[in-house]
């Protein structure tokens, strides 16, 4: 039980990184970034390719700043070229898988057998017993959190909330909302990037498939946080709604895995669903107060 | 001083919504004026403001503040100098964000140094209170509530601070006091006279109101077709009548209804 407990922990915090990036994207910027699945799975295979040759630290910080790069490129095609945003994702996590395969030297996969990690190397220090990786993660992801909170209140970080929030008064205030939303953009994938190295430097692989569905799992986590914390009413909710939301998901996973209420090939599906009615609430309840009322003043 | 030599525009060149919004448009603004343009609908004279905040690129002509050609410049960075007001409260602002957020997004055109990564100083924020306190509506006990939770003229008068928090060059009011209620408007009304009095502010504004037209500013035009048909200094104006506006405003107005009459008899 404590296992699973830990295991969620650990997923939970790992995970809530793509939370908080689409939290940026998504929420801050108001833009459906489709970047993050190539994005994350870049970030790994920059992460366990530099592990794999015996750069572990480095690995992190290529994950970071490959996901960086990766938001760059989505970010010009919207801003500087007039491609639609979510258009200039899907090309952009298309590219990707090219430069994927590159960055695992055209092979589908990489593995780590006896190289260390940040993790083995946490591990060794034999300080957090069993709970080395989630030790780690946490600490990237409370970081995160912070760097993030700090950053939104900086002067850059109020202009992109504001590009997100009335683009008519953005170029009206002397910023340039094309910079806003390329700097807002790279932010987000650096998270993206780095949640991708650390959970290739912690599984000790990395596959060029692993970021299918990454996007939808981290808004799912996003909303159930969001529902739970309250999370729209401040940005530091919200923030902290990004962890909570994914652990809480990751919870769900496992019990769903130990119970076997459904079949595990279920769980993407169950995920899509979860996702569509959180973002469909507000509507459903919407049309449900209005044909109530109907039937109730039509009596 | 702000100079507009031959400004045209027209819009959907070619086709049968073919529309010339400015029509070789010339207009010398002094430094200090304070002036009220009017004209009906359609007679371009929110498409002169686009023009001179840099919405669009106008199709010929030059537009020159202070001596500096700004014709290609983008808008965000003609917006340094020049403030924009929209009849539209709404527009102004960011509705998520708390009111004294929206006031350092403001303030950021004053930053010599472009430091990105510094906060809201103590300093700024008692220099937002104090400014806050002059609107007279409380705002400056409540600078951390949303700017969506406040009414219309609440909203319009923040974004009239925002606008003129660091002094412009240039003020645009776009019928800035239309959407807000009687007493509303007259409240914006009076802290606009104020502030542009007070920073000797260069202002255009673009009002309906006839009356307002000749009682506020220092100089009255009037526009038809995309061009200015009337240019009333102070004195003219004070030997003005609204009648004879009207009937101005009336000619002005009928000669665009016979051009479409026109247009649609050809059809």
């Amino acid at each position: 039980m404590l296992h699973i407990a830990q295991t969620a922990l650990t997923l939970g915090c790992v995970y809530s990184l793509v939370a908080l990036a689409l939290f940026v994207s998504y929420r801050v910027l108001d833009i459906a970034d489709l970047t993050t699945d190539g994005c994350f799975v870049l970030g790994m295979a920059l992460s366990v390719s530099a592990a794999a040759a015996g750069h572990p630290f480095l690995g992190i910080l290529l994950a970071v700043i490959g996901g960086g790069c990766a938001g760059f490129v989505t970010a010009f095609l919207q801003t500087r070229l007039g491609v639609p945003s979510i258009l200039a994702g899907i090309v952009t996590n298309t590219g990707l898988y090219t430069v994927n395969l590159m960055a695992m030297g055209w092979s589908a996969n990489v593995s780590l057998l006896k190289q260390s990690t940040i993790f083995t190397m946490v591990r060794d220090l034999g300080i957090f017993g069993t709970w080395y990786q989630f030790a780690v993660v946490f600490v990237f992801a409370v970081c995160s959190m912070i760097l993030i909170r700090w950053f939104l209140s900086t002067r850059l970080g109020l202009s992109i909330r504001a590009t997100g929030d009335n683009m008519d008064m953005v170029s009206a205030s002397s910023i340039n909302p094309k910079f806003t939303i390329a700097a807002g953009l790279i932010l987000a994938n650096c998270f993206t990037g780095l949640c991708g190295g650390l959970v290739g430097q912690m599984q000790k692989s990395a596959d060029i498939n692993a970021g299918t569905g990454i996007v939808v799992i981290g808004l799912a986590s996003l909303i159930i946080g969001e529902t739970v914390l309250n999370g729209r009413r401040s940005i530091t909710r919200n923030i902290a709604a990004c962890l909570a939301g994914n652990i809480i998901y990751r919870f769900i996973y496992a019990v769903i895995l130990q119970t076997r209420i459904l079949p595990i090939e279920c769980l993407k599906l169950m995920t899509a669903v979860i996702v569509a009615l959180a973002i469909a609430a507000p509507t459903i309840r919407a049309n449900l107060a209005v044909a109530q009322r109907q039937r109730r003043e039509t009596d | 001083m702000l100079e507009i030599q031959n400004l045209c525009k027209v819009f959907n060149p070619g086709t049968i919504n073919e529309k010339t919004a400015l029509n070789n448009l010339n207009l010398t603004v002094n430094d200090g004026d304070f002036i009220t343009i009017l004209g009906s609908n359609g007679a371009g004279k929110s498409t002169l403001f686009n023009a001179i905040a840099g919405v669009f690129l106008a199709d010929s002509g030059k537009i020159i503040l202070d001596g500096e050609n700004i014709t290609f410049q983008p808008d965000y960075k003609r917006s340094k100098y020049i403030g924009r007001l929209f009849q539209d409260p709404l527009k102004g602002t960011a509705p998520h964000m708390t009111i004294e957020e929206n006031l350092a997004l403001a303030y950021l055109r004053a930053e010599k140094r472009t430091d990105s990564f510094s906060r809201i100083s103590r300093k700024e924020h008692e220099m937002f209170r104090e400014q806050l306190k002059l609107l007279e509506m409380g705002l400056e006990d409540r600078m951390n509530t949303q700017v969506g939770t406040l009414s219309g003229g609440q909203r319009q008068a923040l974004t009239l601070l925002m606008a003129t928090i660091v002094p412009p060059k240039l003020l645009l009011l776009d019928e800035h006091t239309a959407a807000l209620d009687p007493a509303a408007a007259d409240k914006i009304t009076d802290l606009t006279k104020e502030i542009v009095v007070r920073n000797q502010t260069t202002c255009l504004m673009i009002t309906h109101n006839l009356h307002q037209a000749l009682r506020t500013g220092n100089r009255t035009l009037m526009m038809s077709d995309g061009r200015i048909i009337l240019d009333l200094n102070d004195e003219e104006r004070r030997t003005t009548t609204v009648d004879e506006l009207l009937k101005r405003f009336k000619e002005g107005a009928s000669q665009e209804l016979d051009d479409d009459r026109i247009l649609l008899s050809s059809d």
